[in-house]
C-alpha cells in the first residue's frame, strides 16, 4: 500500500507474487479470498498472478542447484544424496504490480 | 490511461524479518541463546521446557521462558514452577507468534533483562503451520514431535520441520504402548531434515534429557567462541 502512493489516482490492475513451495501458502485458497480481501482497498478489481517456485537445494555431492520435485523428501534427484542447503523456497515476496494512470497525473510524477 | 509495471521484489513478511534481524542483534549483545519451540497442540512442549529449565538451572544456568497461548496464562503458571521467571503472551486467537509480540513483552518484564540470561526459551503457539513463517531472532528452531502423533508428521508439515535446527521426540516413556515405531520417526525427520540433531526424550523420567541439557551447553559455548 505504501508503494501505491507515489501514484496517486492509478488503479491496480494485477499483483504478481512468488511464492514458494515451503512458503506454508495455499494458492488456490489465496486466490479464493483475493476478491473479497481486497474490496475496498486501491487493489479491488485487480488480478492476482502467483508464481510458485519449487525447492532448490544445494547438493555438496554434485556441487550444484538441484530442483526439488516435491518436499517429501530432501535429497538431490540426481545423486539421493540428502541435502540441507536450502537455497529457494521459502519466498512470499511481492514480485511487482502492474496500475493504470491517467495521462495527467503521468506529466505530474514526470514533472 | 497508461500502465506501468512497479518492479517491488518486496517479501511480505519483511516488517517481521527486520523486526526479528534486530532481536538477533539484541540477543548476540547480550550473549543469550534464544530457542524457539514449536509443534503440534499437545505436544508436551510444556513438560519439556519446564523439565529443561529445572535441569539448567541445577547447573546453574540463568534462564528464562516466553509461552505463547491464545488465551490463558496457565502454561506461564506451570513453567514458573521450575523456579525461572517467566512470562506469558496471549495472542487472543492468532495461532504464532512474531517478532513484534516478543519484542513488546522483552519490555518491562519485572527482574529480568537480556543480559542477565544464558539462556531464553520461546514456547511458540501449539500449530507446526504458521510459526514456521515467523522468524523470532531466534539462534535455535526445535520442532518437538509426541510419541503419540504418529511418525508421518514431518512428511505432513514438511516447511516447519526443514527450518528446524533440532529435532525433540517427547513422551518416550510411553512409546511401547503407543506402538511407536522409532526407526520410522527417526527416518521421516531426517528425509525432511537431513542430517539434524536429534533427542529422545521423557520430562517424566528424565529419559535423554542428559543429552539435550549438553547439546545446549555445547551451544552456549560455541555461540561464545564465536563472538
Amino acid at each position: 500500500m505504501e508503494s501505491l502512493e507515489a501514484y496517486p489516482g492509478a488503479r491496480v490492475v494485477e499483483v504478481r507474487l512468488k511464492v514458494g513451495a515451503l512458503a506454508s501458502v495455499v494458492v488456490d485458497s489465496l486466490e479464493f479470498c483475493w476478491g473479497i480481501a481486497t474490496e475496498g482497498t486501491p487493489l479491488a478489481g485487480s488480478r492476482l498472478v502467483v508464481n510458485t517456485l519449487p525447492v532448490v537445494m544445494h547438493c555438496a555431492a554434485c556441487d550444484a542447484n538441484v530442483e526439488l520435485e516435491g518436499v517429501q523428501s530432501f535429497r538431490c534427484p540426481r545423486c539421493d544424496e540428502p541435502c540441507s542447503d536450502l537455497r529457494q523456497g521459502r519466498e512470499l515476496d511481492i514480485e511487482s504490480f502492474e496500475i493504470e494512470e491517467a495521462e495527467t497525473e503521468k506529466a505530474e510524477v514526470k514533472g | 490511461m497508461t500502465t506501468r509495471i512497479v518492479e517491488l521484489r518486496r517479501g511480505i513478511l519483511k516488517k517481521n524479518d527486520e523486526l526479528a534481524a534486530g532481536l538477533r542483534g539484541r540477543y548476540t549483545e547480550a550473549g543469550v541463546l534464544v530457542l524457539n519451540l514449536v509443534s503440534s497442540p499437545g505436544t508436551g512442549k510444556t513438560a519439556f521446557l519446564e523439565r529443561t529449565l529445572r535441569d539448567l538451572r541445577a547447573h546453574g544456568a540463568r534462564v528464562a521462558a516466553l509461552v505463547g497461548d491464545l488465551e490463558t496464562d496457565n502454561d506461564a503458571r506451570r513453567l514458573a514452577a521450575s523456579g525461572a521467571p517467566v512470562r506469558q503472551i496471549n495472542t487472543h486467537g492468532i495461532c504464532h507468534l512474531d517478532a513484534e509480540m516478543i519484542s513488546k513483552h522483552l519490555e518491562g518484564w519485572d527482574g529480568v533483562a537480556l543480559g542477565g540470561l544464558d539462556y531464553l526459551f520461546i514456547e511458540n503457539v501449539g500449530n507446526l503451520v504458521c510459526p514456521s513463517s515467523y522468524d523470532l531472532g531466534e539462534k535455535i528452531r526445535v520442532a518437538l514431535l509426541s510419541v503419540t502423533e504418529g511418525e508421518d508428521k514431518p512428511l505432513k508439515y514438511p516447511t516447519m520441520f526443514n527450518s528446524a535446527d533440532a529435532a525433540v521426540i517427547t513422551k518416550m516413556d510411553i512409546a511401547e504402548p503407543c506402538a511407536f515405531d522409532r526407526e520410522l520417526a527417526l527416518k521421516n525427520i531426517n528425509e525432511i531434515r537431513p542430517g539434524i540433531r536429534i533427542f529422545e526424550t521423557s520430562a517424566k523420567t528424565g529419559k535423554g534429557m542428559e543429552e539435550w541439557v549438553a547439546y545446549l551447553q555445547q551451544q552456549r559455548v560455541k555461540r561464545e567462541a564465536l563472538q
